[in-house]
């Protein structure tokens, strides 16, 4: 279980044994075309939440204190919360929409946790959790599913980019920023979110393409939450999708996203890589969506439950849980407060959802330009004119 | 200094004055380095400021624009080439869901200072996806400003000002009036971007044209002169905004108004022009606004392109039938 892949790390082996021009050779062209077949994962911490050596990632982890590890379980035990308590502001009709990251909690918090504050973050519109980590209000990233703006947060504040929507755009976003980075050279490493529907996406292979091209310093980060809505991973790949990267010249690993360890060691690995002029990285978080695909979803017409409870075993919270107890690295005092503390913090975002006021009217106009449009000026006037009317016949 | 240069040589005059002083603008394209781009617009820039300045780039447009978005955010202001025209539309998701929108999508937090540069329009000779003139398409979209100059000289000063401009402008290129050679004071100072130029004087109809339909709109009023009919052209110089003011005050003058540009006539420039100018001067016009452009067709093989372009009897005809009104 404890495996990692060494396919396209070992890009030697790999050009060797591609030449294939003795028996030996061809044999192990064959071998290792099949081990290529067989998705190979990293694994520091097992459902059980018993930690297993890794020679090649324990030592990314390994000066980990019981304090840091208590704050993994933290963090995703309150995005956990936060993002139960966005659901039920769907339900009650506070937001429109809410893509839930149920279930994704420890590929989150373990690469968000991984990113230095000089790191820039591009995520998808799912990345609560990292959005946690960068220090993002929770109460923030609700705006855009209320409907009160595109993106509420300041990008430059935290290095956390905008949401972006139409999906696989954000990652030719991260390479051209980290194109930039490696311009100014400075060591920050971008990373960018991605999901498995996305893989398909021409904008993902096209930056690839390019970090390979420019060894941008960028980290590709795919959680493979196995649905892209209704379509299973086989929908839009044949190969595991950690092994593309190989085809583009570059690493890539898939590690078991529900184990925010492994998570951790593996992004810390490939953010070293980025920063020491290595280039581009694919991971590969094997997770599972236990929620529907957003709140307007029903899983109910395309999978089963047995699924969702086979990776409820899986749970990334429980199983850092179990290793905490099991270790005594938490008491129960801890998971008391900690309780308390997510309580609060539904609470709070409970309240600021409530509390968030519609937009002036005026604001479809402002910000359409930076330095402003004639026409815009023009329809803004026009529009003002026809809201003044109502005033005039003594409506609001 | 006033020097008479190329129209193409001029945006290479004005890429690298933009190169020299600032640090942070950049040049993206493919085959825009060693080669200097396929017309050469931007030869000599990667030899006087590198390859980390001057990026050839993989062939592939979406990723053009879309890391140019990611240098822009990064604080570079890059100037990215697309070959052709009909080479534009890869890259279309990446300018209009993500270029055009995020300054809106920040609220203002994030300018994406970007210029895309595409030569455009036909009258080249070329096979098919190489002589269109998209800009409608860019047109419709909020957050995107477009421009085509007609002139050596506002190709200088109007790059020089899509590369300052803090919003992300689509810079369309006359390829077929490259080679044109006009005066340029690279010392002048330049009027407005947006702004609309009377380039000929003309009591009896407007005729607005951009980019390679400037050239063409002076002729006609040439011949139209010699037959004793005053045109006045006006160099519209940019599409988003533009500048309805400047046609409105010649119309309200002439009275008479034909559009004329290379792309479609459905759906085109000249019909949000005719719209408008139809209410801001209802009670000005003798005549419907008419538009003269291509037609609802694929662009036709190149031996078919000059029936499909406007030209001088296009256009004169267009002129006889306002003026019969």
């Amino acid at each position: 279980m404890t495996v990692e892949s060494t396919a396209a790390r070992t890009p030697r082996r790999s050009a060797g044994s591609k030449a294939g021009t003795t028996g030996t050779k061809r044999t192990r062209t064959t071998a290792k075309k099949d081990a290529g077949t067989e998705p190979q994962l990293v694994q520091l911490l097992t459902p059980e939440g018993k930690r297993v050596k890794n020679a090649e990632y324990d030592k990314y982890v390994a000066g980990i204190t019981p304090e840091e590890l208590r704050g993994l379980y933290r963090d995703m035990v309150l995005t956990r919360r936060f993002d139960a308590e966005a659901t039920s502001l769907q339900r009650q009709g506070e937001l429109g929409l809410w893509a839930s990251l149920l279930g994704q909690e420890a590929a989150q918090i373990g690469s968000g946790r991984a990113t230095r504050e000089d790191d820039y973050v591009f995520p998808t519109y799912r990345e609560h959790g990292v959005a946690w980590c960068r220090g993002v209000d929770p109460a923030n990233l609700l705006g855009m599913f209320r409907g009160v703006n595109n993106g509420g947060w300041d990008p430059n504040s935290n290095n956390f980019q905008l949401y972006t929507i139409v999906i696989g755009s954000q990652t030719l976003h991260a390479t051209g920023y980290a194109m930039g980075v490696a311009k100014d050279g400075a060591d920050s490493a971008v990373i960018a979110y991605f999901g498995d529907g996305a893989s398909s996406q021409g904008d993902v292979a096209e930056s690839f393409t390019f970090s390979a091209v420019y060894n941008a310093p960028v980290v590709f980060f795919c959680q493979n939450n196995q649905w892209a809505i209704s379509e299973p991973t086989e929908k839009q790949s044949r190969v595991p999708i950690y092994q593309r990267a190989q085809g583009f010249g570059f690493p890539g690993v898939r590690v078991d996203g529900n184990d925010v360890l492994g998570v951790l060691a593996v992004t810390r690995w490939a953010l070293e890589r980025a920063r020491s002029c290595e280039g581009p990285t694919l991971v590969e978080a094997f997770t599972y969506r236990m929620g529907a695909h957003t709140t307007s979803d029903d899983p109910t017409r395309y999978r089963g439950d047995e699924e969702r409870q086979a990776w409820e075993a899986k749970d990334p919270i429980l199983r850092l849980r179990r290793y905490l107890e099991a270790s005594h690295h938490a008491d129960e005092g801890f998971f008391a407060e900690l309780e308390t503390e997510s309580e609060a913090l539904g609470r709070r975002v409970r309240e600021a959802v409530r509390a968030m006021p519609d937009p002036d009217h005026f604001a479809i106009f402002e910000n359409a330009y930076a330095d402003g449009h004639a026409l815009v000026d023009e329809e803004r006037a026009q529009f003002a004119a026809y809201q003044a009317s109502f005033a005039d016949e003594g409506g609001n | 200094m006033a020097d008479k240069m190329a129209l193409a040589k001029a945006i290479n005059e004005s890429l690298r004055r933009a190169l020299e002083s600032d640090p942070k603008v950049l040049i993206m394209g493919e085959d825009v380095g060693k080669l200097g781009g396929v017309f050469r617009v931007t030869d000599g820039l990667q030899k006087d400021f590198g390859e980390s300045r001057v990026i050839d780039t993989p062939l592939a447009e979406s990723g053009i624009v879309g890391t140019a978005i990611g240098l822009a955010l990064r604080g570079y202001r890059p100037v990215v080439e697309i070959q052709f025209d009909g080479f534009v539309f890869p890259a279309y998701d990446q300018i209009v869901t993500q270029l055009a929108k995020m300054h809106a999508r920040s609220l203002g937090k994030v300018k994406l200072p970007v210029v895309v540069r595409i030569p455009y329009g036909g009258g080249i000779g070329a096979v098919e996806h190489h002589s269109e003139s998209p800009e409608a398409l860019f047109a419709h979209v909020a957050g995107l400003k477009i421009v085509s100059p007609s002139n050596a000289s506002d190709a200088y000063w109007m790059m020089q000002q899509a590369i300052q401009s803090d919003d992300p402008v689509i810079f369309f290129e006359p390829k077929r009036r490259y080679w044109d050679k006009g005066e340029v004071n690279t010392e002048a100072i330049p009027g407005p971007l947006h702004k609309a130029q009377v380039v000929r004087e003309g009591t009896d109809l407007t005729l607005a044209a951009y980019g390679p339909m400037v050239k063409l709109c002076q002729e006609v009023a040439d011949a139209a002169a010699e037959e004793g009919k005053s045109l006045e052209v006006l160099d519209l110089r940019s599409v988003s905004p533009l500048d309805f003011d400047s046609i409105q005050a010649s119309v309200e003058k002439t009275r008479r108004l034909v559009v004329v540009h290379e792309a479609p006539v459905f759906f085109g420039s000249g019909a949000e022009i005719a719209a408008r100018i139809t209410e801001r001067c209802f009670y000005h016009l003798e005549a419907p606004v008419l538009r003269v452009g291509g037609y609802h067709a694929p662009y036709p093989p190149a031996r078919l392109e000059e029936e499909y372009l406007p030209n001088l009897d296009r256009v004169l005809d267009a002129v006889d039938r306002s003026l019969a009104y």
